[in-house]
């Protein structure tokens, strides 16, 4: 076969490990043996390509969703898909969920003694453009409380599922709001050894897509891998 | 350029909220060639307890050994493509199913050709970052000479293979133990 283009591993430090004891849920669910290390191959460097005929049209502004309108802060979250290298990331599929602006989740198992909010599910998807940037409207999520420690509160945050080119880059992230001082506490945000690979989940208070009477702008740019820069083969 | 990957985080305990509206477990339609097959199991953690809150995510070639290739639909218009994807949570038991043709075999590194496999991506609260696997199928010939089998220690290879769950050939039973004994193989690529 020819040789293909491979993404390009993690720079160490910048991903999370397996096993953070921190996060109690890790524990009995993380691998304990090493991983094996392979090359990408084919099937790593292709991936499912999304298109609007697949995920129906997008559903960016989760304040419409319902007859009224949700409470809480409005908020624009924007941002650009790109790789490595800084290209931007078209056509790329983005899908998000949050809790409420009191901190409450629309899902079953969520018991937080929150209200639900009947004009809020908190759920989100869109492709973005061709220049690979993205905006949703929402509300700014609530910080809630969880299990995993005595007095442990999750600091507000969005989930963020990006597919982008190829299997080798799906990921899911969380997206974080500057100044928030529960971050300093939290297991989940603090899984990561690199101090500056953290701090990138924090989202920039953005005046530029901040709508004047409306809603503050929040800005989170997400970088997927990178191609290595020759094609290899075979490579380990 | 200095940019670096964004970094994983959990998909934590609510991402069916997300997640769900894109969910399939019956990958092939019915007007895609291949020969059919059901791939059941169970995900256990290292109690051994079922993980009712995983999810799996499927990619894999169609029964020629081809991927779908965005820059090739125009060739292909009017003719019904295999997607290639699936996304499927786990039950409260555990357990997961999902429908579709066995792939062909993929070009490998080093001039090989792969056996026929299906890359899975498993997330869940307590993961991180995503686990990443291969189911490949008992009993396949071309299984020995595989590039990426024979990384693995022989004694680990069996928990990548799905099995013939019952007299019906085409039912195939994989199970993803996280820990123990019998832990699946996991890769870092």
């Amino acid at each position: 076969m020819s040789d293909i283009a491979c993404y390009r591993r993690f720079c160490p430090g910048t991903q999370p490990a397996l096993l953070h004891e921190p996060y109690v849920s890790s524990i009995k669910r993380a691998p304990s043996k090493a991983l094996v290390r392979m090359p990408q191959t084919l099937s790593e460097v292709t991936g499912p390509v999304f298109t609007p005929k697949i995920v129906g049209s997008a559903c960016a502004d989760l304040t419409r969703l319902h007859a009224g309108e949700p409470l809480g802060e409005r908020i624009i979250v924007s941002g650009s898909v790109i790789d490595e290298e800084g290209r931007p990331l078209p056509n790329t599929l983005l899908e998000i969920w949050q809790a409420n602006a009191a901190g409450r989740y629309f899902h079953a198992i969520d018991q937080h003694n929150a209200p639900l909010d009947p004009n809020f599910t908190g759920l989100g998807h869109t492709l973005t453009d061709s220049e690979g940037r993205y905006r949703f409207v929402t509300i700014r999520p609530g910080a809630y409380p969880w299990r995993n420690h005595s007095n442990a509160w999750r600091p507000a945050h969005v989930h963020f599922s990006v597919m982008g080119p190829a299997f080798a880059t799906r990921l899911v992230t969380q997206m974080y709001f500057p100044g928030d001082p529960l971050l300093a506490f939290d297991p989940i945000f603090n899984c990561t050894a690199d101090e500056a690979a953290r701090q990138r989940l924090i989202s920039i208070f953005d005046w530029k897509t901040t709508i004047p009477e409306e809603a503050l702008g929040f800005r989170f740019d997400i970088v997927l891998r990178g191609r290595e820069a020759t094609p290899m083969e075979g490579r380990s | 350029m200095g940019l670096q990957a964004t970094t994983s985080q959990t998909v934590g305990p609510y991402f069916t909220i997300g997640l769900d509206p894109l969910n399939r477990s019956e990958i092939a339609s019915p007007q895609i060639a291949g020969e059919r097959i059901t791939v059941q199991g169970q995900v256990l953690d290292g109690d051994g307890e079922p993980v009712p809150d995983a999810l799996l995510e499927t990619w894999q070639a169609d029964a020629q050994g081809k991927y779908v290739d965005p820059e090739g639909s125009e060739s292909e218009a009017g003719k019904t493509k295999f997607f290639g994807f699936g996304r499927i949570p786990t039950d409260e038991n555990g357990r997961f199913r999902f429908t579709t043709i066995k792939p062909g075999p993929v070009g490998g590194p080093e001039g090989t050709t792969q056996a026929p496999h299906i890359v899975v991506s498993i997330f869940m609260r307590g993961l991180l970052t995503r686990l990443i696997t291969r189911i490949y199928f008992f009993g396949d010939a071309r299984n020995e000479k595989d590039y990426v089998l024979n990384l693995i220690e022989p004694t680990r290879r069996s928990t990548l293979m799905a099995r013939p769950a019952t007299e019906d050939k085409n039912v195939f039973r994989w199970n993803v133990h996280l820990q123990g004994e019998s832990e699946t193989v996991f890769f870092d690529c």
